[in-house]
């Protein structure tokens, strides 16, 4: 028995934490507390009572034919700007695939390019803060650095936050999981406002497909207990969780066609210069299936998730608005 | 020269090469590069001794720098360059605190039979081509060891309660890092060295100088024919005797006016002590060359006795359990390493565990918890050298640090490329474990992690897949294990190889490239 697993720190320290943290958020921070929450942000919104434009009538937007962050700016335009997911003065957590230590070129990780410029159009839409971060596969540290992420995020005006210690995991319960009923969740997911999810599109060498839904097995602490407990059922049951993405965003630009998700070389790589946007994240899923040249209904997770009422699978009675550059 | 002058260069000078040495050990955010620390591990005597001796090195030549400054000026090292020695200093320093008032050291008989004794046992050993009582007794190992295994820790801890604070307002600049600890057997030999190196400076000064380490003693040995050394002027010492009391190495016979030149360390306190300026430092004449040390039978009779320990240990190292996984329907079947890993670079099991001093500063700078002491999974000889423990983490494709800071030789550089393609062990498959076949459910955790994908997944019952290994392509990093959710047995582990191989690259067929319209 290893000295660490017996020592439990991250548990008892996880405990004494929370204590600490409502302290010094009733004390220290209560004055700027109230001052946030009584920014004019939501007052705004609400004023303005923008219902979801046009863009809310499409289940999915997809872009073809140009660079990560020209494609988003269309895209996003398509769904109404980002100003309909954002308002002024709210928090926002950006979850790319940030899984492994290696270049963007290899296609293993999210764009950069792609993360800046969702970062921008947050940070434009009157963001107080943005934050990015994922609980990689690889070491962190190289992780942030190697993908470019890190670089991207702060030259966008953003915080990369560690997700590399159990101490930032917060438990939350999913009451109708079938295999997954709770989770410990990254602390920024629970206490922002609005969460973007920002896959890539890749091979997986057992769920066949990672995207949006398999991106948040980077939101949790334990992804091990899903690997033993029916990994696609345990997939589809963590989108039971309340908190959702408002957003999702596919990064289908340069695809990995097999040996994924970590890829051994370039020429796993196809050069699709895609992007899909969606509120449904089965429904970009399912697109995302079928670029990968299969079935939505192959990729195991994807049936569970739609027989669970969390999202359209049957890309024919989709509103689809295609884009070309 | 008489000045106290000497005494205060030594004390900044020792205390900035205590802080980067510690510094390289602590740093556990990476922000200093380790071939910054260069200069200081060249001049670590035993580690440049053995990249020396062993791997023949011709840039690990620092310890004959440590030599030539010994036969000029003396045991120099001990107190300027020594990382363990500096650090006893600042021990006895913090003793003399307790005491109300200046301590007395005064002049004590050296342990000559002892310190002798383990020179000669440590020598003999490496002359049998085992380093490993250099393993345990090196003073730049153990220092490492108490900066990995307890300084460390200790620094994350602080770490981790200001980032506590800071992370309640956002703030991530300084971030939790979780605090790697290892097997309890593992902290028994630099826990019994923290005991005993901490009372004895505490209380008698340089006495673990000069009675256990074998370097202080070689070095010692060396000084009988230095140069410049501590003298008195006769016409003005009174015999007050406050050079002895002020001597940490207790090695000033005051009453004779004469230094035991094997102990003194030249820390200069008697330089400081001295209020008639009676003692200095500088050339002196040889009077008489002193006698040899005294071959004594004891000594033989370890080396002899030491070839039958060695005969015996040596089973340990390359032999385990030779038998094969014996695969039953049961699902915990046990994973049964024939040979421990040793890191890339090492080049193999054998002299990986001869050249290597456990200081452990691979195990503090490997950016995953893959490096840890090993117990005894390297024979008892090998204790505290570390092993990949692919439990613990596993070891990063793109990564070289290991091999790029070994001071000693152990772990030799490589390139990149050339790291891609070192086979230090092969993966292997126990499907009664795997959850594909004892759930029906899928993982791919393995095949998820394996950067060459020599871990691949092959179709099993209906749509499931189920891991496969290609030997030739895998490299034994040990992704595959680490990622593995079964418990308590993993459905794949790395067996290490003995000698290490050169893995196959993997073929990589072209890819049906179709890029016209939107699929949906």
């Amino acid at each position: 028995m290893y000295f660490a697993r017996s020592l439990k720190w991250g548990n008892s320290k996880y405990k004494e934490g929370m204590k600490r943290r409502q302290f010094l958020r009733n004390s220290v921070g209560a004055g700027l507390a109230a001052g946030t929450f009584m920014s004019l942000g939501r007052y705004e919104k609400a004023l303005a009572g923008t219902p979801l434009p046009a863009a809310a009538s499409y289940d999915l937007i997809a872009v073809k034919g140009g660079e990560p962050a020209a494609m988003f700016d269309i895209g996003i335009q398509a769904m109404g700007g980002m100003g309909s997911f954002v308002s002024k003065g709210q928090k926002v957590v950006i979850k790319p695939n940030i899984g492994w230590d290696v270049v963007p070129e290899k296609g293993g990780n999210t764009n950069p390019a792609l993360v800046k410029r969702v970062i921008e159009h947050c940070l434009k839409a009157g963001a107080k803060e943005v934050y990015v971060f994922d609980n990689t596969c690889d070491n962190w540290i190289r992780c942030y650095k190697n993908s470019g992420i890190e670089q991207a995020a702060k030259d966008a005006g953003a915080k990369i936050v560690p997700a590399n210690s159990e101490s930032y995991y917060q438990e939350i319960s999913i009451p109708n999981g079938k295999k997954l009923t709770k989770a410990k969740v990254h602390e920024l997911i629970l206490s922002s406002d609005v969460f973007i999810n920002v896959p890539i599109l890749k091979h997986h060498s057992s769920a066949k497909m990672t995207g949006a839904l398999k991106n948040m097995m980077g939101v949790v602490w334990d992804r091990g207990f899903w690997h033993r407990n029916d990994l696609n059922q345990c997939i589809a049951d963590y989108a039971l969780f309340s908190k959702k993405p408002q957003l999702n965003v596919m990064d289908a630009y340069n695809v990995m066609m097999r040996n994924g998700p970590r890829g051994v070389s370039k020429d796993d790589l196809s050069l699709m210069q895609s992007l899909l946007l969606s509120t449904d994240w089965v429904a970009i899923d399912a697109a995302g299936a079928k670029m990968m040249g299969l079935e939505p209904s192959q990729i195991n997770y994807l049936p569970i998730a739609a027989g669970m009422g969390l999202g359209k699978i049957d890309l024919a009675t989709m509103n689809i608005h295609r884009i070309k550059m | 020269m008489r000045s106290s002058a000497l005494k205060h260069i030594r004390v900044v000078f020792s205390v900035i090469v205590l802080f980067a040495l510690a510094l390289l050990f602590l740093d556990f955010r990476g922000l200093v590069p380790v071939k910054a620390f260069g200069p200081l591990l060249y001049l670590q005597f035993v580690p440049s001794f053995l990249k020396f001796a062993i791997a023949g090195v011709a840039a690990a030549t620092g310890f004959m720098v440590v030599i030539l400054i010994t036969v000029i000026t003396g045991r120099t090292y001990c107190s300027f360059l020594c990382p363990l020695g500096i650090l006893q200093d600042v021990i006895s320093r913090v003793g003399g605190t307790f005491k109300r008032r200046f301590r007395k050291y005064g002049f004590k008989k050296p342990y000559t039979v002892v310190r002798y004794f383990i020179l000669a046992m440590t020598a003999g050993i490496m002359l049998l081509g085992g380093a490993y009582v250099l393993t345990i007794l090196d003073p730049y190992s153990t220092f490492g060891r108490f900066m990995t295994y307890f300084g460390k820790p200790a620094l994350i801890f602080l770490n981790n309660q200001v980032a506590a604070i800071l992370g309640e307002f956002d703030i991530y600049t300084v971030y939790k890092v979780d605090i790697k600890t290892y097997k309890l057997a593992a902290y028994a030999v630099p826990v019994s060295f923290v005991l005993l190196v901490g009372i004895l400076s505490f209380r008698y000064g340089r006495l673990y100088c000069n009675t256990v380490c074998p370097v202080g003693t070689f070095l010692g040995l060396l000084s009988k024919v230095s140069l410049f050394r501590i003298k008195f002027d006769e016409s003005a010492c009174t015999r007050c005797g406050r050079c002895a009391a002020a001597c940490k190495s207790s090695c000033i016979d005051f009453l004779h006016r004469h230094v035991d030149i094997t102990r003194c360390v030249n820390c200069f306190n008697c330089l400081d002590a001295c209020s008639e300026k009676a003692m200095g430092y500088g050339l002196v004449r040889l009077k008489k060359p002193e006698a040899p040390a005294e071959p004594d039978a004891s000594r033989r009779q370890f080396i002899a006795g030491s070839l039958l320990f060695l005969a015996g240990t040596s089973q340990f190292v390359g032999g385990q359990n030779k038998t094969a996984p014996v695969p039953t329907k049961d699902s915990t079947v046990r994973e049964d390493r024939l040979y421990p890993v040793s890191p890339p670079g090492s080049t193999g099991l054998g002299k990986y565990t001869d050249r290597c001093t456990a200081c452990s500063l691979c195990v503090s700078a490997c950016p995953t918890s893959v490096l840890q002491p090993s117990v005894s999974e390297f024979g008892f000889a090998g204790i505290m050298q570390p092993r990949m423990d692919f439990h613990s983490g596993f070891c990063n494709y793109e990564c070289t640090i290991c091999t790029d800071i070994c001071p000693t030789g152990a772990i030799m550089p490589l390139i990149l490329e050339a790291k891609k393609l070192t086979q230090i062990g092969k993966a292997v498959f126990i499907k009664d474990n795997c959850i594909v076949k004892t759930e029906k459910t899928a993982c791919g955790a393995c095949s998820e992690h394996c950067p060459t994908k020599a871990c691949s997944m092959i179709p099993y019952e209906g749509t499931l897949v189920i891991p496969e290994v290609i030997d030739d392509i895998c490299i034994g990093c040990g992704a595959c294990e680490y990622a593995c959710p079964t418990r308590p047995y993993r459905a794949i582990f790395v067996d290490g190889n003995p000698n290490h191989e050169a893995a196959k690259k993997p073929e990589i067929k072209a890819l049906q490239v179709t890029t016209e319209d939107f699929p949906f």
